[in-house]
């Protein structure tokens, strides 16, 4: 095989792939008219109706701020957080087992007692729990970026007397701000995750709620449409944050091209 | 080493480490053993006192926030009987199983779509629109389909350690050094013990890395689908310990969840060290 009909070939199945899954779905759930199963131009229908843009407002904006406000709280506390955990190790040695428990411990367990502890079903409470999740993946991407610093950069940065700002504002965070990012992207995805499990314990609105609600009327049009929304919410969240990365990293990976390694 | 958080399966191939350099440790942070002991321990011990004075104080009720004592002293009177274990007992084996089922799945699927270019292309567009679809979606759609059972719960765990191995095993077999293979096939190594000789071995390290990964995902499922599904487990236990008020009993239960995904944590790490022994990763630096 020649390298040209290779790569038509591996196109062609690219494409053909998918496709082929997607016919054979509809075929299976047409043919076998099981009221579980939609078939996917049903689906389709139901996602149209639902999410354009007749339920958008009550339902997907919620969700969204509620991501972007605990991702943004998350993404804050743990660069805070991270910096002088990173640069001390004394500060590490002592926050270590709290990070380590926490981390540890399966988000749905917080559930019943953030709502507990912050007497709310509503916003507050949701935003609340998704930062706290969000908070880990940059903590600790922080602390490992800070902590990969060249310590002859930070030592000679420190003999010519540059302040404890100056350092942290000029070397400390550009320096880290590649796996700061890397962290970031990481807790996006995890914000979305989190977001639907607060919103399916106990929520009044939000995609979430959606699909509690229709679990429990058994109506599994709005319920296929409604995972077919978070998956395509994830997956443009993630494409979104790539291409912001591409343009602030952009000095980043022209100065990793140039140097072999 | 980049850090993947288990759930956010859509982030990027977490790579073995680099070996560890000498230039990284600077002057003047000498490791001080007995430091590195107390101060834990200390600052443990701080925030759990910390803990019963904002309780007892009244800063945040007790209802809110049952005190230190009350929660470990339910705890401990859990542990006493013998439903606490056998709830246990089911986390730990929705973990397990899950695991062991997504696994066994993930790994020949990986190997193979790995070794082959014309397989990975041709699903490469199914896997990355499954890939970061939250496992959690799926909850409502088995609690009406296959119904509040432990195949519902070992679905869901499974599914969800699925992709992070299935991922690391495609990236693992497909990063061999290539040097490596030509060498052999001048040798006139057949294909399967390339596979198996050189391919497999090069993997390990990433296979060892998305197993520690899925292995916390799959007790995140496992302990979603018994809070909201109400199969039997921890999560099952929670639910009732929140209907009935009991906050005592919740956190103790929480904390149990804690010490359970720790213990996990532990253990796939050990398997991940012992598993890469001979790996650079692994080599302690010399001084």
């Amino acid at each position: 095989m020649t390298r040209r009909t290779y790569s038509a070939l591996a196109v062609a199945l690219e494409i053909a792939v998918p496709l082929a899954i997607l016919l054979a779905w509809q075929a299976w759930t047409a043919s076998a008219d099981n009221q579980h199963f939609p078939t996917p131009t049903t689906i389709l229908e139901q996602f149209r109706e639902l999410w354009l843009f007749a339920e958008f407002e009550r339902h997907v904006l919620p969700s969204l701020i509620r991501i972007g406000a605990g991702f943004g709280i998350g993404v804050v506390l743990g660069v805070a957080l991270g910096i002088p955990l990173g640069l001390w190790r004394r500060a590490r040695v002592l926050a270590m087992p709290h990070i380590e428990y926490w981390r540890a411990m399966p988000p749905p367990a917080l559930l019943p007692i953030s709502v507990v502890l912050l007497n709310d079903i509503g916003d507050k409470q949701k935003i609340t729990f998704i930062a706290f999740f969000c908070l880990f993946p940059v903590l600790l991407n922080t602390i490992d970026g800070v902590r990969g610093i060249e310590p002859t950069l930070l030592e000679t940065a420190r003999s010519y007397r540059v302040p404890a700002r100056e350092r942290i504002r000029r070397l400390v965070l550009p320096a880290a701000l590649p796996q700061i990012v890397a962290g970031m992207r990481t807790s996006l995805s995890l914000a979305v995750i989190v977001m639907v499990v607060a919103e399916y314990f106990s929520s009044t609105e939000g995609v979430g709620f959606v699909l509690l609600d229709a679990k429990n009327t058994f109506r599994m049009g709005p319920m296929w449409a409604a995972i077919l929304l978070i998956g395509l919410l994830g997956y443009l969240l993630n494409l979104l944050f790539l291409l912001a990365e591409r343009r602030a990293l952009a000095w980043h990976r022209g100065w990793r091209a140039a140097t072999p390694d | 080493m980049l850090y993947t958080w288990p759930m956010a399966t859509s982030g990027e191939v977490a790579r073995p480490a680099a070996p560890v350099r000498g230039s990284r440790r600077s002057l003047g942070s000498q490791r001080t053993p007995a430091g590195d002991f107390i101060l834990p321990v200390l600052s443990i011990g701080v925030s759990l006192l910390l803990w019963e004075a904002v309780s007892r104080s009244g800063v945040i009720s007790q209802q809110d926030l049952p005190s230190m004592t009350a929660s470990f002293g339910e705890l401990w009177s859990l542990a006493q009987t013998r439903e606490f274990w056998a709830n246990l007992g089911y986390t730990a084996r929705g973990w397990g199983l899950g695991l062991l089922i997504g696994t066994a799945l993930a790994v020949p699927i990986g190997i193979v779509l790995g070794s082959s270019e014309l397989a990975a292309r041709a699903f490469r567009v199914p896997i990355e629109f499954m890939r970061p679809i939250p496992s959690a979606v799926l909850i409502p759609l088995l609690f009406l389909t296959i119904g509040a059972n432990l195949r519902s719960e070992l679905f869901l765990a499974s599914f969800g350690a699925f992709w992070p191995l299935l991922v690391q095993t495609m990236y693992g077999v497909r990063d061999v050094d290539p040097i490596a293979i030509d060498t052999a096939r001048s040798f006139g190594v057949g294909r399967f013990a390339r596979l198996y000789r050189i391919k497999l071995p090069s993997a390990v390290p990433y296979i060892a890395t998305g197993f520690r990964i899925s292995s916390t995902v799959a007790l995140i499922l496992a302990f979603t689908a018994e809070l909201f599904m109400g199969t039997p487990g921890l999560g099952q236990a929670m639910n009732f310990a929140t209907s009935y008020g009991l906050n005592d009993q919740l956190y103790a239960l929480a904390l149990a969840t804690g010490f359970l995904g720790l213990a996990i944590h532990f253990l796939t790490s050990s398997l991940e060290k012992r598993a890469l022994r001979w790996h650079p990763s692994q080599r302690s630096e010399t001084p």
